[in-house]
């Protein structure tokens, strides 16, 4: 279905290529799972497939990428709209009208399908994804999964023989995240539709695979059985982690197949018990109380309450739309309560000049550019340092710290996104807040970016911050977190010991925790201290 | 029972526009409030439940206040009017030589204060028939009902209606994100300060929003034989020529004998332009809002109130523009207020909208 004869890609300024020498076939009504870290060539190879590599990101295409027959050098992508279906991370940036049932329609009409195929079609597609309720809604009304849905089903309506989608998961919730996989498995299975997916997610999407193609910077692509290339893969998911440790073979991929081979591991980790994070008992840095938001019409909190203590990790969990977000933003006095009361070290926040508060508390926002103003690493040092009132060289001390070897001449936007975040990270480090926010921090990070920043935050919590994050990443939380808390509808519905809380629930249990249950194992790291106890 | 649907957006803005066509024609207060009432009618009774049916307020509110500022601006800055019915005498700052002709505060006249009164009035109820016809049709649904060379106009429209709520929260965003480094929120450097990652957003927006209609077919054409093309852009070219020779000859003073048959020919060339044109786009409608009965019935009411207010103002001008010097009660003519009423018609003949099971 699809072709790659000798493709390599170079950019005008890039030193070396994004892409070199991939050469190979992607077979029809597949799910091709692309992995590899953060610049391997994924959204460059994806692109390749929908035309928009080179027609419109530029740079220059060796080889050839054939589609259906067709060869991409010679259409645009408009040309293969009919043929090739495209979806990215951000759905609400892939929407041209304003509702459900416009939006669904509207590849066809430009297409120029006659009128009764559409509405057959959009009818068709409505019921497929599970959208009939939703057709006359707002785009922007939809949860993110419902988004994702949409975008998915506006490139299906012009019934495409390959969906080319970059990290669909990325941005969702795990509920959400397994609408949208449940969605493309039935498609791959039902239409026989050929899928080639990006994802650093691979907890949630490598079962799903048919075939892996593995990129590693340097290396030639590596396309195979999923089972056989995550044996060797850089980058797994903790269900392969935890397969490797154990020698099992074949290498289980899911939940399921690593439960049935477990049996003898829970033998042998019986009587052990993880080593338990320990948290001093301090005096807490905030609390709110009974604390209400309103965003506009709706009531994002209601009645929370919340004690944050020094040197504890709190992971804050839910689903989009739950409340994370503002509850952040109302520690750092973005937004005012409606009512109960937020305390940090006796102010309140919305309350306080942001030149003082910034010693109190620090947010690192979704986007961690936006805190970024600088022309260059050093511009923005020193303006960080003005802000914060330290003494020069602070900032780039802490830069020096978390993200050794950066020059102080590169611009902040050609950082990596894990660079970046390290970069709005240590920005926020300078005023030396004991309370660090972080929200939806691992959006976007490969395994290596999320390693590193897992052993920033766990000194920064031993060296007696408090450190509260937004995540729907649940192996994240699980890794670092000492607590979770979990918001639903604005209330607080869990909050206790990472352990204790996610154990049980089936959304946001860690892939060991599902396969170990009922044993309290959390992370890969745990379970091989424990057996080389 | 009809069965709920939304009307043609094209119908809806037609009886707007015979509204407003009627308001400017008069001063009288009582028809312009009549024509008002009838506007807010005819929205209550068949305005839908989407976002945009709740501007119809933000409509009227804007007319209230146009109507605040004309009167204010009347009483501060004097009128024009002769008056003898002096109401009340502000203090009057005296002005240089040079600034002659200019009056701050003084008398303020009963006749000054109507002539004001009427004036803001007749542009509160233009603003309110605008106001009715957003409120019924969303602008960008009547775009969708544009001919097929118009398309691309018509989205680049859409897309910059739709980035301009976006534009807002990328400000407060950015402001937000100022004051997480310790700079104070407030003030106009605030908001000056993030312009340019503002401007920065929306780019890379619009770059991520035409690679995404490029891959959904955007843009894609016809082939059509090179005579119909050029004939296309000739006559396009022509139309548009004409218009505005036609329009230069209408606005000078004098010579317009010729003017409005150059402007018909004109409208005509570029019209034929535009269907051609249309020959070259593949594009085809999704459910395109139907021109039936009731839209005959609602077009035709507004055009029934503009005609009738037009006729009957030439015939009886001193009803239409009621005399401010000296003061008289304006009186409010039967025949101009069937005219008027005639807009009702769509409150009761048309279908309702279909309203959301909720």
């Amino acid at each position: 279905m699809i072709t790659f004869e000798q493709v390599s890609v170079q950019y005008a300024d890039a030193a070396a290529p994004a892409l070199s020498n991939v050469d190979l076939t992607v077979p029809e009504g597949e799910l091709c799972l692309l992995v590899g870290p953060s610049g391997s060539g994924k959204s460059t190879l994806l692109g390749t497939v929908s035309g928009l590599v080179p027609h419109f990101t530029g740079g220059t295409l060796h080889g050839r990428v054939t589609v259906g027959g067709r060869d991409t050098r010679e259409h645009r992508p408009r040309e293969l709209a009919d043929l090739v279906g495209t979806v990215g991370q951000d759905p609400l940036a892939h929407f041209v009208t304003d509702t459900v049932e416009d939006e669904l329609a509207y590849g066809m009409e430009s297409l120029g399908l006659p009128a009764d195929v559409m509405r057959r079609r959009v009818e068709e597609t409505l019921d497929l994804l599970g959208l009939a309720d939703l057709r006359d809604r707002a785009l922007t009304s939809l949860s993110g999964g419902q988004q994702q849905r949409v975008a998915i089903g506006s490139v299906l309506t012009v019934h495409p023989r390959v969906l080319v989608l970059d990290e669909p998961t990325s941005a969702l919730d795990p509920g959400a995240a397994e609408e949208v996989l449940a969605v493309l498995q039935r498609l791959v299975h039902d239409l026989g539709t050929t899928v080639l997916m990006a994802e650093h997610r691979l907890e949630r999407v490598v079962q799903y695979a048919d075939q892996v193609l593995l990129l590693t910077p340097g290396a030639a692509p590596v396309l195979g059985e999923p089972a056989e290339v995550m044996a060797h893969s850089p980058v797994h998911p903790p269900v392969v982690g935890l397969g490797r440790l154990a020698g099992w073979q074949p290498l289980p991929l899911s939940v399921r197949d690593a439960r049935r081979k477990a049996a003898s591991l829970r033998d042998r980790l019986d009587g052990h018990r993880p080593a338990a994070a320990g948290v001093p008992a301090a005096a807490p840095i905030a609390v709110a109380e009974r604390l209400a938001v309103r965003r506009g019409p709706v009531a994002a909190l209601r009645g929370v309450d919340l004690v944050i203590r020094p040197g504890e990790i709190t992971a804050l969990m839910g689903r989009n739309g739950a409340g994370k977000s503002t509850l952040l933003g109302g520690l750092v006095g973005l937004h005012a309560p409606a009512s109960g009361s937020i305390r940090i070290n006796g102010r309140t926040p919305h309350r306080t000049r942001p030149a003082e508060l910034i010693r109190e508390v620090g947010l690192v926002p979704q986007d961690p550019r936006d805190l970024l103003y600088g022309e260059s690493v050093a511009a923005e040092c020193t303006a960080a340092d003005a802000d914060a009132g330290a003494a020069p060289g602070t900032c780039r001390a802490l830069v020096e710290r978390l993200l050794p070897g950066i020059a102080d001449a590169t611009h902040p936007r050609d950082l990596s996104e894990g660079q970046r975040l390290t970069l709005a990270l240590a920005v926020v480090l300078t005023a030396r807040p004991p309370l660090l926010l972080l929200d939806e921090p691992t959006r976007g990070l490969d395994y290596a970016a999320k390693a590193r920043l897992v052993a920033i935050l766990r000194d920064l919590a031993v060296e007696g911050h408090a450190v509260l994050l937004a995540t729907h990443d649940v192996e994240l939380a699980a890794e670092l977190a000492h607590r979770t808390v979990i918001l639903a509808e604005g209330e607080i519905v869990a909050d206790g010991p990472t352990a204790e809380v996610v154990v049980s629930s089936p959304a946001f249990a860690p892939q060991v925790a599902k396969v170990l249950a009922p044993g309290p194992w959390l992370t890969v790291h745990q379970v091989a201290e424990a057996l080389s106890a | 029972m009809r069965t709920p649907r939304q009307l043609h957006p094209g119908a809806w803005w037609l009886w707007a526009l015979g509204l407003g066509a009627a308001a400017t024609r008069t001063t009288n207060p009582a028809i312009l409030l009549l024509l008002a009432a009838v506007a807010g009618y005819v929205v209550a009774a068949r305005r839908g439940d989407a976002p945009w049916s709740r501007s119809y307020g933000a409509f009227l509110r804007l007319g209230l206040f146009v109507l605040g500022v004309r009167l204010l601006f009347a009483i501060l800055l004097g009128s024009p009017i002769p008056g003898t019915h002096v109401l009340f005498t502000l203090p009057e700052v005296p002005l240089p030589v040079w600034a002659q002709g200019v009056r701050i505060g003084g008398r303020v006249t009963v006749e000054g204060l109507l002539a004001a009164l009427y004036d803001g009035l007749r542009l509160a109820t233009l603003l309110v028939c605008v106001g009715a016809a957003n409120a019924l049709a969303s602008p960008a649904r009547l775009l969708r009902a544009l001919p097929g060379a118009l398309y691309e106009a018509g989205v680049a429209v859409v897309v910059a209606m739709t980035f301009a709520p976006n534009l807002v929260a990328d400000v407060q965003r950015l402001r937000a994100a100022r004051r997480l480094r310790g700079r104070t929120d407030r003030g106009i450097a605030a908001v000056l300060s993030v312009g340019l990652p503002v401007l920065e957003g929306a780019l890379e927006r619009s770059v991520a929003l035409a690679a995404a209609m490029d891959t959904r077919g955007f843009g894609r054409t016809a082939d059509v034989p090179r005579r119909l093309a050029r004939a296309t852009a000739a006559l396009t070219l022509a139309g548009l020529l004409g218009i505005c020779l036609a329009a230069y000859g209408l606005l000078t003073s004098g010579s317009a004998g010729w003017a409005l048959p150059v402007l018909l020919l004109g409208l005509a060339a570029a019209f034929a332009g535009l269907l051609l044109g249309s020959r070259r786009s593949v594009r085809t409608r999704y459910r395109p809002d139907p021109w039936a009965f009731a839209e005959w019935l609602t077009a035709g009411s507004g055009a029934a109130v503009a005609a009738l207010t037009i006729i009957l103002s030439t015939r009886d001008p001193a009803a239409f523009a009621p005399t401010v010097v000296p003061p008289t009660v304006p009186v409010l003519p039967l025949a101009a207020v069937l005219a008027v009423l005639l807009g009702l018609i769509p409150a009761f003949a048309t279908p309702t909208p279909p309203r959301r099971a909720s």
